[in-house]
Formats: structure tokens, C-alpha cells, sequence
């Protein structure tokens, strides 16, 4: 604590700052020292649930540590990332289901980001015009968003039943399919199910940052270009779209950052199967189910450098964005 | 009538059908679960969008079972403790970050950034052993520690926003006065500060009421969990025995708080997304 009020004496610390009241150092540096005194709560609780295990995990991911005695590990190096054996190779990078469920959540995210973006506009420009019962419908539009994600795939997993879902039933009377789709289990459309409901479950929220974006637009432009008389489509593309495109690239980010960990959707629609298994699930997996927490804690490592590279790569591209703090 | 005239009602017709097509792709889902949960289990298998026949058998067969109740019991506690630990930790941090200037404030601010965009799993081992070392495995004790990994930064974040959208006139007069910054905050922010903690504290008792990870592999008795993994574990031996009806009848009665949440608060909760987001 003593450190931080000399450097708060430095010249940097004495910028001019509106909420500083200008007066005596006495007030200033009970201010910093009540600040720091706040804060302690916060960085303590944050250490204890975030900083602590996530060093541990990256200590046990050099560990042969197993779930029922995690107090006798032994340190095996990068055992459980690569190793040469016998003329094989073992490790997480070396597993094929590793790389399988990495290239399922690189999918998944893509393809359900993109589908919730485009989707998530469209809603937001229904919301934006002025209609009757606009509340009501903003309301409806976000009930998916609110209901739980394990309700969200079991109410999806009801309606993509194979013998008795309404999916089904309804495509057949349609006569788009002759045969009842297996959705969940057959492997050609899980991936497309779990899609399904989180791009469902997801519309919701693109939709009202866009909105948000969409209703602080100037209102000018739009009265000059129905003056000039241009298309409406043409007139979303070239103003539209440009001035909501950096609310648009923060929910992007946050939706890519939350799709990369997806957990919930895909255990409780498609449980381990390999052909929809998430990163997350392998890691999961790994350290409960086969105990191996050395294993899966070298699985958990490398998703959580595949999304920190991710999060510095947009930080660094996307600084102007989010300003910390937003001053 | 002319053409002008016609496309201006193929227009409107349009943008109507489109707006119905929004809100049955939205609810439907939800009332689809509704009426499955009233059909008695004879009719289950039978696909209608209205039931012939209805009654209450399911939700008087998930609440006979005690695993439930106690699931929904632990599911309250653990929501509102989270959200009252998030709010009091939160409100303090958010005073010393948005109105204070010291050395070292953006270096914290980029800590919690950092900390919101963890993937869970990242945690998971190293969390599972620290809640063995305090004893609170298998215990919503210790769900309501690890849920603090994520409600913790995005409410400490929002109020900070909000925070410093006050005026400073209110904090120099009570600095004038000399009020201690303990005082300040809880007589003279706290007030003003009640909108956006009623926003956050919304945000996080969902957020923690949804959450499934954890809760999963921090629980091992059916007595300890919470409602959503006991739905999910509420399954028979294979795919077709399932207990839809009971399933669907769980699923109603834990999303309806949160559908009546949403429709008193939805400004609120769309006033404190966005800030989370776009704001920050």
C-alpha cells in the first residue's frame, strides 16, 4: 500500500483527473490508501478463484496427477503434450480426438457466429422500426437468451426427437424428408443440431447490442438519403452497416470468446460423442471421467492459449473499441 | 388502386409475417416444453400443438421427489448469494476504480478484463483442488466461491462504467464535509447507485442460476446440486426412456422465474448488456 502513494506522488499520478478534488495530499492519499483498501476484496476473491487455479492447472498439466490423489503428483515435463515412445507418439497433440474436437469448436464457432450475426441484425433492424407491440416482441426476442442453456438443449432435444419430435414430424408432413432425421446421434447432423439451439439461444443478445448501436445512429443521413431517394438495402450497406460495424465486432468477440469454451449445449445434447466433442468437453472429460488431471489439465492449458491469443490478437486490433474504462 | 399502392402493402404484409415468424421462432420452444409438460405420459408421443388431454402429473411427479426440491433449494442459495457477494465486492471495487485515479488502476482494469474471457474449463483442475483444500466439495458453498469467476468481473466492470457517470460535485462535498470514502460510498453513491446494482445483480443471479460446468463437477450427491444438473442428470437408461414429460415439467418450472424476470426488467437487463458491451 505504501508504494502505491509514492507513486502517486510521481508527476504521472497527479494528472489532472475530474473526480480528484484538488485540495491538500492528505485527502489524496486517503483516497488511494481507501482504493487499494476496496479493491483488496475483489483481488483476493479474483486470486483465490481465477489466478491461483489457473497457475495450478498449469503446473498440474506437467503432472501425472490423478483426480483421486491429487497430492501425489510427479513432474513428467511435457509428458502429457508430446511425448516419443516406442515409436509412437502420445500426448494431447499427438490424440486425434484432440485435434477433432478442435476443429469442431473452430467450426462451431464460425459457422454459429456468422449465423447469429446475420440473424441478430436482421432482428435488430425489425426492432429498431417503430411498430405497436415493439416491447412485447423485444420481450419474446429475449426469453431465449434468459432460459437456462441445459433447458434451452433439452427443450431442442425434445423437438429433434428421432421417433417423436416435432421437427421431424413436421418436415415429413411437409415431405422435405421421407424419413425421420436421428439429429442428436447420427453424425452427419449433430453438429447442426448444436448449432441450432445455440444459435437459437444467442440471436437474442447480437440483436440487442446491435439494437443498442442501431438507435444511437444520427438521424440526419438517413432523412438525406430518402430525400435523394435511395434504395433502403443500398442505404443499410453503405451507412448502416459502416457506423454499427464496431458494435458489431464487440459482439462478435464476445460471442466468438464464449463459443471457443462452448461446454453446456454440446454435453447435454450430444453427451461425449466425438463428433460434436467441444474442447472444452475433451479437457472436461479427461480430468473427470478418466481422472487424468495431468492430461486434462494440458488439454485445458492449450485451450486457454488458444483463446488468450485470440483475446491479445483483438485487444491489439480492436484497441480503439474498448477503451478501459472508457475514458 | 395502383401499383405504388399495392407494393406498400405487400410491404406491410411482410414486415408483419416476418415479425410473427420472429416470435414463434423465439417462444415457440418454450410453449412447445409448456405443452409437453401438461400431456399425461400416455400422450406423449403423440405430436399436437394443443393437448387433447392435460393434467398435472408430471409436476406433481418432479415435486414428490425431495432431489428436486432440495436442487431448487440449493439453486436459490446459490443465486443469491452470488449475486449479494458480487454486488458488495463489486461496489467497493468500483468506487476505488471509477472514481479514484492511482497508479496501477488500468493494469486491475485489464486483470478483470482478462479474467472475464477465461473459459471455465482453464480453471477447472487447479479450482477443484482449492475447493477440496477448503473443505467445499460437494457443497454449494463452494459453487458460490467459483461462480464469483464470472459474475465478479462483468459487475465490477458495469458498475465501474456507471460509477463515473456520476457527478463529481456529490463526492466533493462529501469530502468537504470530510466524509471518509466509506461513507461516501454507502451514503452518498449507494443511493444514487441502486439502478444499476438492481441491472447487475439481475444479470448475475441469471448467469449463476444457468450455470452448469461447475456446478457438474463440483457436486457429486443428488442432495448437493443444483436445478440445472440435476435436469440434465434426470435421464432412464437409454435415449428412448427418457422421461420427457418430467424433463419438460422441470424445464418450465426453473425457466419461469427467469421469463418473469425478463419481462419486468427487460429494459434494465437490455440497459446493462449493452453497457457490459458496448460501453465498456
Amino acid at each position: 500500500m505504501s508504494t502505491s502513494i509514492k507513486h502517486d506522488d510521481a508527476p504521472a499520478g497527479v494528472r489532472s483527473f475530474t473526480t480528484k478534488p484538488r485540495r491538500g495530499t492528505k485527502v489524496r492519499r486517503q483516497r488511494v490508501k481507501a482504493a487499494w483498501l476496496f479493491l483488496a476484496p475483489m483481488l483476493i476473491v479474483l486470486t483465490l478463484v481465477a489466478g491461483w487455479p489457473l497457475v495450478r492447472t498449469f503446473f498440474l498439466s506437467f503432472t501425472d496427477a490423478s483426480l483421486s490423489d491429487l497430492g501425489a503428483a510427479n513432474l513428467i515435463g511435457f509428458e502429457n503434450y508430446l511425448v516419443y515412445d516406442n515409436g509412437r507418439w502420445y500426448g494431447v497433440l499427438a490424440d486425434s480426438v484432440w485435434w477433432q474436437s478442435v476443429w469442431n469448436t473452430v467450426y462451431f464457432s464460425v459457422v454459429s457466429v456468422s449465423l447469429e450475426v446475420v440473424f441478430g441484425v436482421i432482428v435488430a433492424l425489425i426492432l429498431n422500426a417503430e411498430f405497436k407491440g415493439r416491447v412485447i416482441v423485444r420481450a419474446a426476442v429475449l426469453i431465449p437468451w434468459a432460459i437456462p442453456t441445459i433447458v434451452s438443449a433439452q427443450m431442442w432435444a425434445w423437438m429433434l426427437n428421432d421417433q417423436f419430435g416435432i421437427i421431424n414430424h413436421l418436415l415429413m408432413n411437409v415431405g422435405i424428408i421421407d424419413a425421420p432425421i436421428a439429429w442428436t446421434a447420427n453424425a452427419a447432423y449433430s453438429m447442426w443440431a448444436v448449432i441450432m439451439v445455440d444459435v437459437w439461444k444467442t440471436i437474442p443478445f447480437v440483436a440487442l447490442l446491435v439494437l443498442a448501436a442501431l438507435q444511437m445512429l444520427p438521424k440526419d443521413c438517413y432523412e438525406a438519403a430518402e430525400v435523394d431517394g435511395i434504395h433502403p438495402v443500398r442505404v443499410f450497406f453503405k451507412v448502416t452497416l459502416p457506423l454499427i460495424t464496431p458494435a458489431l465486432m464487440v459482439a462478435v468477440i464476445f460471442r466468438l470468446l464464449d463459443a471457443l469454451r462452448v461446454f453446456d449445449v454440446i454435453y447435454v445434447l450430444t453427451s461425449n460423442s466425438t463428433s460434436t466433442m467441444s474442447m472444452s468437453v475433451y479437457a472436461r472429460q479427461q480430468l473427470v471421467e478418466f481422472q487424468d488431471v495431468g492430461y486434462g489439465s494440458a488439454a485445458s492449458t492449450l485451450l486457454f492459449l488458444i483463446i488468450a491469443l485470440a483475446t491479445v490478437a483483438y485487444l491489439y486490433v480492436g484497441r480503439k473499441q474498448i477503451q478501459l474504462g472508457g475514458d | 388502386m395502383n401499383t405504388r399502392q399495392l407494393a406498400k402493402i405487400a410491404k406491410r404484409i411482410g414486415f408483419w409475417a416476418l415479425i410473427v415468424l420472429i416470435m414463434v421462432y423465439a417462444v415457440f420452444p418454450f410453449y412447445y416444453a409448456v405443452v409437453t409438460s401438461l400431456k399425461p405420459s400416455s400422450d406423449l408421443f403423440r405430436v399436437e400443438l394443443w393437448p387433447s388431454n392435460w393434467n398435472f402429473d408430471n409436476y406433481i411427479s418432479i415435486f414428490s421427489q425431495t432431489s428436486f426440491l432440495r436442487a431448487i433449494f440449493n439453486s436459490i442459495v446459490v443465486a443469491f448469494s452470488v449475486v449479494f457477494i458480487a454486488l458488495l465486492l463489486g461496489i467497493t471495487a468500483s468506487y476505488a476504480l471509477g472514481r479514484v485515479r492511482f497508479r496501477g488502476r488500468s493494469t486491475v482494469l485489464l486483470v478483470i478484463l482478462g479474467v472475464s474471457m477465461f473459459p471455465q474449463v482453464a480453471v477447472l483442475s487447479g479450482l477443484f483442488e482449492v475447493i477440496r483444500a477448503l473443505n467445499l466439495y460437494n457443497n454449494p458453498a463452494g459453487l458460490i466461491l467459483s461462480y464469483t469467476i464470472f459474475t465478479l468481473p462483468f459487475t465490477v466492470w458495469v458498475l465501474t462504467t456507471f460509477m463515473k457517470q456520476l457527478p463529481m460535485e456529490l463526492e466533493e462535498a462529501a469530502i468537504m464535509d470530510g466524509a471518509t470514502p466509506w461513507i461516501t460510498i454507502t451514503k452518498v453513491f449507494l443511493p444514487l447507485m441502486w439502478p444499476a446494482m438492481a441491472t447487475t445483480g439481475l444479470l448475475a443471479f441469471i448467469a449463476a442460476w444457468n450455470e452448469f460446468l461447475f456446478a457438474l463437477t463440483f457436486t457429486l450427491t443428488d442432495d448437493q446440486r443444483t436445478v440445472p444438473v440435476a435436469i440434465a442428470l434426470l435421464s432412464g437408461g437409454s435415449a428412448y426412456e427418457l422421461p420427457w414429460g418430467p424433463i419438460m415439467a422441470a424445464s418450465v418450472v426453473v425457466t419461469v422465474p427467469l421469463v418473469v424476470l425478463v419481462i419486468i426488467f427487460q429494459r434494465r437487463i437490455v440497459s446493462g448488456l449493452t453497457a457490459g458491451a458496448v460501453k465498456g
